[in-house]
């Protein structure tokens, strides 16, 4: 593959499935920003692309598999985690990645991914947070702020939410970043850290979903949602992930909340092993005075 | 702890044991599992054995997370298998489908106690054989094996990797909680007499492979992720290029391949163990345990005088119409002793279309059948 | 282009151009490109394209090459291209 270059400046036509292109997305998602910011991130990481693998689940942000000229599963409703997670441990030379939505990951896959950060399991997680269960027509989610209007909470949402970047800390991983679709460069930036982080690495993108979401919450266009990030937007490095939920037209803390040293799942897998199958120290030999008091 | 690699030689071993030691001869080199009554002693087998022969298990959050490691490990290109009973089985359904329609060669042994629901986890059953057939949604064929011993959960094992590279499917191995706990000889072949199929690797450079284009068999060759190949699977129906396409036209070409690849290789894949059929006037058929002590049954209706005879189903899915076809021409009756309320049953009396009657004997489970009861049965047939 | 104060070597000073290459039949009028360009070089068209949208065009030669547009684009319609004649950028 050649590198494409856009007036100087690299442009990610090679990671691209181009025949596949007007892709499924609605005009104003924010997953066509987030795949662009995404395959500049992994150009920049530098990883061998034939040593990379993508694995997405259902949904909206499921579909990225199929956009992304590398191998790439698209496998069922919640269970990316798990693929990949077999995939990894199979082939540890790979680096596998995961990126898919906030109902396949929090919801449906929600003990998945609690338990591949618990393992500190070497995964990239990357979740596209829209709120909404955006292919099937607009539901809430675990991710739906309080009071939000959506196609089964035509009264408002009255369930508590998760706050992701708080649930993967209190789980595990060891690197969580969260940014709007509007923050792309920073994007960029956190994806290829992400990427290079050993270990569970979550980077959570806030996205517009104007068709849905947006339309029901006084939000009707995609353009609308990335003025909102632009004016609520709080850029705080190394905030309390407890600080950091979504509240119905309220702030949004995004920046780079977590990056710490924990041992990787293989990594302790290893030392258990080592140590198991170590050649055991050969006896010492008898002494005469031993051989001779027999 | 020592290192073994491989192991040869005659071991008193149970048939979960024997299970864990075929796959290790088949080239497994991944394991993913829960545990469960009556299969657990696969996975602590694999925990145990894995780490010695450089390969990988891991003990998952849950049997939809077994199923699903093991089919990613096996696009990693490694011989991947997980291990449940009736409840674990449920869970995996879902992406059992998955593996059918990304064609992924991967081995699922379901080690059957009696339920529904949590039923009787410690004892046997064998309700799960229709599930194992239709239990994901949508059509599809499938391959199931049930080994009546030990000894044969060894080499089935070896056979179901085998069948899930030459055909790129999952393959069942539907046990039953008696063949899994019972301790009995088995031999173990030096590992050099041991033959596997490798993979079926694409024959064409990375730029022009297309992931679903099929040989003549119509199963397609597979490249594994890490090779170069930027292949695209999905769930959804897709087309030879691995891409989404939602059309008629394309479900049609897709599901059509997937099922014939199957039913039409039936007679490579179809296996059974015939006694007594040349002059039988009744055959007991059945399968796992229940086989064992239906040829029991039908030596001593031999010792009575009767003409019974044997067919036991090693192969279950895809099931053996032809042969039940031909039998029904010449014989009065079936005989189906199995540990539920007939579904194997349901295939006999279906195949051989009212030529011969059906006679099911059912069990419903937590033990197993008494002798008598099924030459009972032989002799009632013959009245 | 406007300057607050005359460049002391305005005289060979050779300014870049640069224009946006759309692919007209992928962009779906969300207008993120229109909205968030720093230099406001992008409008909606009154035309429409093959899918039924207005696609962008440029309304002014003021395109600085900063990349947003081409990045923000969700559909991967947009390229900045150099425009002719002008020299290469470094």
């Amino acid at each position: 593959m050649t590198q494409e270059y856009s007036a100087g400046r690299y442009y990610p036509g090679e990671l691209l499935r181009e025949d596949r292109m007007p892709h499924i997305w609605c005009p104003g998602c924010g997953m066509g920003s987030i795949l662009h910011g995404f395959l500049n991130g992994l150009h920049q990481s530098g990883l061998p692309l034939d040593k990379v693998a993508i694995v997405s689940g259902i949904g909206c942000a499921g579909r990225v598999a199929g956009y992304v000229k590398l191998d790439s599963f698209h496998t069922t409703h919640g269970r990316a985690i798990p693929f990949a997670t077999g995939l990894k441990l199979a082939n540890p030379e790979l680096k596998v990645i995961v990126f898919s939505g906030d109902g396949d990951l929090v919801s449906i896959g929600g003990n998945h991914f609690i338990h591949a950060a618990r393992r500190n399991m070497d995964l990239t997680v990357i979740l596209v947070n829209n709120f909404t269960y955006g292919m099937t027509g607009g539901q809430f989610g675990p991710t739906t702020p309080l009071d939000a209007r959506t196609a089964t909470s035509r009264y408002g949402s009255y369930e508590p939410t998760f706050n992701v970047p708080n649930l993967a800390e209190a789980s595990g991983a060891v690197y969580i970043a969260r940014w709007t679709a509007l923050h792309l460069r920073q994007m960029e930036q956190s994806f290829t850290e992400a990427l290079h982080k050993k270990g569970f690495s979550l980077v959570e993108v806030i996205s517009p979903c104007p068709t849905l979401y947006g339309r029901m919450n006084r939000q009707p266009r995609g353009l609308d949602q990335m003025k909102y990030y632009q004016q609520n937007s709080i850029i705080q490095h190394g905030a309390d992930t407890r600080t950091v939920g979504i509240e119905l037209n309220g702030k949004i803390t995004v920046g780079k909340f977590i990056d710490i040293e924990r041992p990787a799942y293989t990594d302790i897998k290893t030392r258990v092993y080592e140590k198991a199958f170590a050649p055991k120290p050969a006896a010492p030999a008898k002494t005469t005075a031993e051989a001779s008091s027999k | 702890m020592s290192s073994r690699k491989s192991l040869s030689g005659d071991f008193f071993i149970t048939g979960d044991v024997a299970c864990a030691e075929g796959a290790i001869s088949a080239g497994c080199r991944f394991f993913a599992g829960y545990p469960i009554t009556p299969a657990t002693e696969i996975a602590e087998r694999m925990s145990e054995r894995q780490p010695e022969i450089g390969g990988t298990y891991i003990q998952m959050e849950d049997e939809i997370a077994s199923m699903n490691a093991i089919l990613g490990a096996s696009w990693a290109g490694v011989k991947a298998m997980t291990a449940t009973s009736g409840p674990g089985f449920s869970l995996m359904m879902e992406n059992l489908g998955l593996g059918v329609m990304l064609e992924t060669p991967c081995v699922l042994v379901n080690v059957q106690r009696a339920g529904p629901s949590t039923g009787l986890p410690t004892l046997a059953g064998q309700g799960d054989m229709m599930q194992a057939r239709w239990g994901s949604h949508g059509h599809y064929s499938i391959i199931a094996l049930c080994p009546d011993s030990p000894q044969e959960m060894y080499q089935l094992a070896i056979k179901a990797f085998d069948l899930s590279e030459k055909y790129r499917t999952p393959v069942l191995i539907m046990a039953d909680e008696v063949v899994g706990h019972m301790s009995e000889k088995v031999t173990i072949p030096p590992p050099e007499e041991i033959k596997t199929l490798p993979r079926r690797k694409p024959a064409v450079p990375p730029e022009k492979y297309l992931p679903y284009v099929p040989d003549a068999d119509l199963v397609p060759p597979m490249a594994n992720a890490g090779e170069g190949y930027h292949f695209h699977v999905t769930g959804l129906t897709h087309d030879e290029r691995g891409y989404p396409l939602m059309t008629a036209e394309a479900q049609d070409k897709l599901i059509r391949r997937l099922v014939n690849k199957i039913d039409k290789n039936q007679d490579d894949i179809i296996m059974l163990k015939e006694d007594w059929l040349d002059d039988a006037e009744v055959v007991v058929c059945s399968y796992g345990i229940s086989a064992r002590i239906g040829k029991f049954a039908v030596e001593r209706a031999r010792a009575e005088g009767i003409k019974a005879g044997m067919l036991r189903l090693i192969t279950a899915w895809p099931f053996p119409e032809n042969r039940i076809r031909q039998l029904s021409k010449k014989v009065k009756a079936f005989i189906v002793p199995e540990i539920n309320c007939g579904q194997i049953a349901l295939e006999v009396e279906r195949c051989s279309s009212g030529r011969a009657s059906t006679i099911l004997v059912p069990h419903m489970g937590g033990g197993v059948h008494q002798p008598h009861t099924i030459i009972e049965a032989i002799r009632k047939a013959l009245k | 282009m406007k300057y607050w104060r005359k460049p002391l070597d305005q005289d060979h000073l050779k300014t870049q151009h640069y224009q946006v290459d759309l692919i007209t039949d992928r962009c779906k009028g969300c207008g993120l490109c229109i909205e968030f360009c720093p230099r406001h070089v992008l409008a909606e068209s009154a035309e429409f394209n093959r899918k039924g949208y207005h696609p962008i065009y440029a309304v002014n030669d003021d395109c600085l090459n900063c990349g947003l547009c081409e990045l923000m684009c969700p559909e991967f319609a947009i390229r900045i291209v150099q425009r002719e004649g002008a020299p290469a950028r470094e």
